[in-house]
């Protein structure tokens, strides 16, 4: 029997791979990559609660919704770190977070 | 969905996951990736969720994870070698996220809703036809007697009908990330 539980365990799972990953590495762009580990752990969460929660015996759609809407930010976000880590690299020529480190003061 | 399917697209989804945070080369961090988000694809159509499936698929395996590879590739990032290992980082990022699944698998295991089953709570299709009130468009209704989930039509339906605001603001942020990515990409000129 496969509970909502199963899938909350599995999406904390993963949210928290994401973030010993933020945490431990030092290459910026697996940093990003965990990070998106993390959103979609997220999006595992929501869906979960949304298919358990029924209203008129269907799923809940206002979660898929969000989740639709997170997907977009994601994706976005991608486009612009990525941008953002092209221009680090154009003026470090590194992708080590320890590279940068001028608001240390 | 058996059971045995849902362990093995966990396994897939965490096993991979487990690469991504561990793999010394970009590349293979990218493909294992991909391959973590294929696994939680799975899971979501395990949940009925048909259409975030895809679209997971779609814009997370494919576009995402090619945009991700198109970067690596470019700036010809090398595999990390012979570099001294942060240790305080690692030890306070492991102890993190077992403290933190220990305390999600706490909450999870001890609530009523958590211990629902799939079986237990069965879709009602042919019976939500007659129930959903504004979202009775003669395609979903007809959908729905016939036995099918249109989920696609019905996350459409709630995207137009209660957030059509929220969406337009997204295209806005999808613009101004779009602009973004053309002014931060632009190679500047030399300063005076």
């Amino acid at each position: 029997m496969i509970t909502l539980g199963h899938y909350l365990v599995v999406s904390g799972m993963l949210f928290s791979l994401g973030l010993a990953g933020v945490i431990a590495r030092r290459n910026i762009i697996i940093v990003y990559m965990c990070l998106e580990m993390m959103l979609s752990a997220a999006n595992l969460a929501l869906v979960g609660f949304s298919r358990f929660h029924l209203t008129n015996g269907l799923p809940d759609y206002t979660a898929q919704s969000l989740v639709f809407f997170t997907i977009t930010v994601a994706a976005a976000e991608v486009a612009v770190g990525l941008a953002i880590i092209v221009a680090l690299f154009r003026s470090k020529q590194s992708v080590d977070v320890e590279s940068v480190t001028k608001l240390q003061g | 969905m058996p059971p045995l399917l849902f362990y093995l697209f966990a396994l897939i989804t965490l096993g991979f996951g487990f690469l991504v945070v561990t793999g010394r080369n970009p590349v293979t961090c990218a493909l294992a990736l991909a391959a973590s988000f294929v696994g939680l694809a799975a899971l979501f159509l395990s949940l009925d969720a048909y259409f975030i499936g895809v679209i997971q698929i779609l814009v997370y395996a494919g576009a995402v994870m090619v945009l991700f590879l198109f970067i690596i590739m470019l700036l010809d990032i090398k595999t990390e070698e012979g570099k001294k290992l942060n240790l305080s980082a690692i030890v306070s990022g492991v102890l993190l996220a077992v403290l933190l699944t220990l305390q999600i698998i706490m909450v999870a295991g001890g609530t009523d809703l958590a211990s629902k089953s799939v079986q237990g709570t069965p879709l009602a299709l042919a019976d939500s036809a007659t129930k959903i009130g504004r979202a009775a468009l003669p395609t979903i209704t007809n959908d729905l007697k016939a036995g099918t989930l249109p989920d696609a039509k019905l996350i459409g339906f709630t995207l137009f009908d209660q957030y059509g605001f929220h969406l337009q603001v997204i295209g806005l942020l999808l613009l101004v990330g779009t602009i973004g990515v053309v002014v931060l990409s632009k190679r500047e000129r030399s300063a005076p």
